[in-house]
């Protein structure tokens, strides 16, 4: 503690000369000399945090195996975090040279974080569509003749296997093939059920602010109860009764997931078509739109909708998200996906024991922070894609 | 007024050049201006929109908005250069010596806080004050500026108070240091007549008492005129003419500030008077309405005759625009009836057929909410042919180049443009065009040349007239603007609370004897005239003219 409150005041000293010194290394620039003493201390922090984090990375590479594993995790997260850097940024000189002028300056304007954002959304598109192809096995496969439970990583010497390089799960499927499947299941999935969400929550949202009246109370007074409920433990009761149900009825489990999730997603984009709606509904041209005669089809799809496209786009990338953790976790309590479906929450669910032993053996805790990881990145690389559309369409410049 | 004794100026602005980002490039808005004001001057900075009026006054601050910057040049003020000066010197600076009065006040008080917090906060923050001397202090400068109850008026918040005493309340607060020099960015400009000249008197008594030096941006001519010493004129970035404000008002030098002086010059030759017993176009008779329980209008008819244009005028809330929307249709009259062509029209829109709907048009105050900004010219004029006429294909397109040649667009260029590609009268052609592709024989314009600079409004004045004569249209033309009756009207309807005062033809409602209230309107119109403003202060006294007087008809 004394050690901790004596770095900070070390830092304090620090910031100061830094901002001194940078004073007079460049003649009282008016950037050093109206710094304000937080920004110098930011600095310092930030620095400090670097420092460390090199060192950190030079222990996981060290060749002491007890010290390199506990750095383990750290080594392969600043590693990644500097080759999809790279990536992005070749990403986005590709877009720069190529393709039509529009999406030349669209490039052109984007900050590294979108063009990442982008790569992978693509990158998880391809994989999704082409599962079929990519995948050295079935997702349902169990591989005979081979152990079930092997390394990641294909060092034979550590219990790997290289024709396996992400090692095989507890009954022996390949963990590469079943990722590869679950992009196509999670995402596909995620995806219709997210578009259902936006047709259904969008077209009444729009017909709320554009009719009032009765209508607008009862469809909001609905969606109020709706909302009132915990999401996640009200999907949990749904999917519950449609497990008895689906047999019944002779429809896949699945069909019932989707439409629960949609209803109850649909709820909270019904919120915002009607918020963005009314404001656009009160505007000059949707007045002369109802003089003219115009009907209620025209008026909700063809002058506000165009008008509500970008904050309805931005809560799209985000309630995609929503609607993938919720698949993923619905999945990780048995009522989602169903196996032998590959899909990434169930995946950590299965094989989430093996965290137990990241302490001395990292590379054996692997499988399941794989899918974890396929479910992170993709949720980031939306957000990322999100933030950058709504700073354009906010009209904001730095 | 006073001249100061004092000959170095108090802000020297020298080759001033700022740049404004637009998606990738610097695009200049400012290309070198000289600026020099003495102590206890007036200089008022007119100019269209985009002339970069405001961008110049900001800067006078040594401030920049985002996405601009000073490229070139030199900023003084009282000897220090503002764009080196460092973050704790600026801060010295602003607020405590230089201050800024915007032009909406309504959205520049902090709607959470009291109006006196507010005042307090710049000369406690500076130092010069304690809150209570502060606040004492604000009351008396609320007297000064003729605010109603100013012992009580700083402890209301924003929305208590109107648009006329917030700007007032501004004044005072920008006051309250006691600067050397404020900046009032058109604080006038969102304010009815009547209430704009009592908000002049006041800053133009205040200032002269403290012997403030200020900068007072505007578009509008009269009302430099009154205000400032001397006038400096910008166009696109650049400086026209500075010159003393009479010398400039007599005799101007270059051709860009004789046509804006000249602008207040368009006049329509009057026509016949109307036959009696000719059907109106459009009539309104007995009409009351009301938002919900609050009654609107009162007992309001009138009559528009073919080829004729009626002017609705009224300050804000006095139902002129309330009268046009009983007459669209949105808002059903609570009795009373209206007739287009001698038949009795029904009171709901929804309940009018297509034919009904096509033959009444309306054009916005505010083209850039009138248009959808998501649609192309083309889109925006081609529905309303599609939608009534029928057209498709060629003879749609052919339909909407004819009507954007109508309104002197070349539809060649202009087709696929969108309306953010488009500039403010441009905007209010397409308006025009649109109302028009109905083919209608009224068409009602509710203030459309009253967010347009002079020169253009003249333009769609001029448009809208000559269409008038080609079309045999019937124009119902709602505005505050006395100078736009005169130009374009053929009668007059003056409202005032809902109640039609007087009416009648425009020649009649120019000459005496008036209403009181249409007195009051006509002798709130300030003219190039320098001296009109002491004139009639000195006629009338404070106390009959604005608010002050409406309140006593």
């Amino acid at each position: 503690m004394i050690w901790f409150a004596a770095a900070l005041l070390g830092f304090a000293a620090l910031a100061w000369g830094f901002r001194v010194a940078g004073q007079t290394a460049t003649g009282r620039a008016p950037y050093f000399r109206d710094m304000p003493f937080g920004v110098a201390y930011g600095y310092v922090l930030a620095v400090a945090a670097l420092m460390w984090l090199v060192w950190a990375y030079t222990q996981g590479r060290s060749a002491d195996p007890a010290v390199a594993n506990k750095f383990f995790f750290l080594r392969i997260a600043v590693e990644g975090f500097i080759i999809f850097s790279i990536a992005a940024w070749l990403f986005r000189l590709l877009g720069r040279s190529v393709g039509t002028k529009q999406t030349k300056r669209l490039f052109r304007s984007m900050p590294l974080t979108a063009a990442f954002g982008i790569m992978m959304i693509l990158i998880y598109v391809f994989v999704a569509v082409f599962a079929s192809f990519l995948a050295p096995y079935g997702q349902a496969e169990i591989i005979r003749g081979v152990p079930a439970n092997i390394m990641p990583g294909g060092d034979i010497a550590l219990g790997g296997n290289p024709d396996f390089p992400l090692g095989t799960d507890q009954i022996g499927r390949d963990i590469l093939s079943r990722l590869i499947y679950g992009a196509q299941n999670t995402v596909g999935i995620a995806f219709v059920t997210t578009v259902i969400a936006f047709l259904l929550g969008g077209s009444m949202g729009f017909l709320a602010a554009t009719l009032g009246g009765w209508l607008d109370q009862l469809l909001s007074r609905i969606v109020d109860v709706l909302m009132a409920i915990p999401s996640l433990i009200f999907a949990l009761l749904l999917m519950t009764i449609a497990s008895v149900w689906a047999p019944r009825l002779g429809i896949p489990q699945t069909y019932f997931m989707i439409l629960i999730i949609a209803v109850i997603d649909s709820t909270r984009v019904y919120r915002l078509a009607r918020a963005v709606g009314q404001n656009i509904v009160v505007m000059d041209y949707i007045e002369a739109a109802k003089l003219r005669g115009e009907g209620l089809g025209y008026l909700m799809f063809r002058e506000i909708l165009p008008n509500a496209t970008s904050p309805l786009l931005a809560e799209f990338g985000l309630r995609f998200c929503f609607v993938f953790l919720t698949i993923a976790s619905l999945s990780f309590l048995g009522v989602g996906i169903q196996p032998p479906l590959a899909d990434w929450g169930t995946m950590v669910r299965d094989l989430g024991g093996f965290v137990n032993f990241a302490q001395f053996a990292p590379m054996v805790a692997t499988p399941p922070l794989l899918a974890a990881g396929a479910i992170a990145l993709l949720a980031v690389a939306v957000n990322f894609v999100v933030d950058w559309m709504l700073h354009r369409s906010s009209g904001l410049k730095d | 007024m006073t001249q100061a004794p004092d000959t170095t100026p108090l802000v020297k602005i020298r080759d001033i050049r700022i740049d404004g980002r637009t998606d990738e490039t610097w695009i200049p808005i400012i290309k070198g201006v000289n600026l020099t004001l003495q102590r206890g001057q007036v200089l008022g900075l007119i100019g269209e929109s985009g002339a970069g009026k405001s961008t110049l006054g900001l800067a006078a601050m040594g401030y920049t908005r985002d996405g601009v910057r000073i490229s070139g040049g030199s900023v003084e003020f009282d000897g220090i250069d503002l764009l080196t000066a460092s973050a704790a010197v600026k801060r010295d600076l602003l607020g405590k010596r230089i201050a800024y009065v915007a032009q909406s006040a309504a959205a520049s008080f902090n709607p959470a806080h009291r109006l006196i917090d507010q005042h307090v906060e710049g000369p406690v923050q500076h130092g010069i004050a304690g809150r209570k001397d502060s606040a004492e202090d604000g009351i008396a400068l609320y007297r000064k500026l003729r605010l109603p109850n100013p012992e009580e008026i700083g402890f209301r918040y924003p929305h208590q108070v109107s648009g006329g005493q917030l700007q007032r309340a501004m004044t005072a607060m920008a006051m309250s240091c006691r600067p050397d020099l404020i900046i009032f960015d058109e604080p006038t400009t969102a304010l009815d007549v009547t209430t704009q000249i009592e908000v002049l008197s006041a800053i133009r008594d205040i200032v002269a008492q403290y012997n403030t030096a200020a900068i007072y941006i505007t578009h509008d001519l009269a009302v430099v005129a009154q205000m400032a010493d001397r006038i400096k004129v910008l166009l696109r970035g650049e400086e026209v003419e500075t010159a003393d404000t009479r010398t400039m008002l007599d005799a101007p030098t270059q051709d860009y500030t004789k046509s804006l002086w000249a602008v207040r010059s368009f006049e329509r030759p009057a026509k016949p008077a109307v036959q009696t017993g000719a059907v109106p176009v459009v009539s309104m008779q007995n009409v009351d309405a009301s938002y919900g329980k609050v009654p609107v209008l009162h007992d309001v008819s009138f009559d528009i005759h073919a080829g004729r244009t009626v002017a609705v005028v009224g300050e804000s809330g006095s139902g002129k625009s309330t009268a046009a929307r009983c007459i669209t249709g949105l808002l059903p009259p609570t009795s009373g009836q209206i007739l287009f062509d001698g038949k009795v029209l029904p009171a709901d829109y929804r309940k009018r057929s297509k034919g009904q709907l096509r033959q009444v048009q309306m054009i916005y105050q505010m083209a850039d909410t009138a248009l959808n900004p998501r649609m192309s010219i083309g889109q925006i004029i081609a529905r309303p042919v599609q939608f009534y006429l029928g057209l498709t294909g060629k003879a749609k397109r052919q339909r909407v180049d004819a009507l954007l040649e109508q309104i002197e667009l070349d539809p060649a260029e202009y087709y696929n443009r969108l309306t953010s590609e488009l500039s403010g009268g441009q905007k209010q052609r397409i308006g025009i065009a649109r109302a028009l592709a109905a083919e209608p024989r009224f068409i009602i314009c509710d203030e459309v040349t009253s967010a347009l600079d002079q020169l253009v409004a003249e333009g769609i004045l001029r448009l809208l007239a000559r269409l008038q004569d080609e079309l045999s249209l019937s124009y119902m033309f709602i505005t505050h603007d006395l100078a736009t009756v005169r130009a374009i009207a053929d009668e007059v309807v003056v409202m005032k609370d809902g109640r039609v005062v007087e009416q009648g033809p425009k020649a009649e409602m120019f000459s005496p004897p008036h209403h009181a209230y249409t007195d009051l309107l006509l002798s709130s119109v300030p003219e190039m005239d320098p001296d009109w403003l002491s004139n009639l202060l000195a006629e009338r006294g404070v106390d009959n003219i604005g608010d002050a007087a409406v309140n006593k008809i």
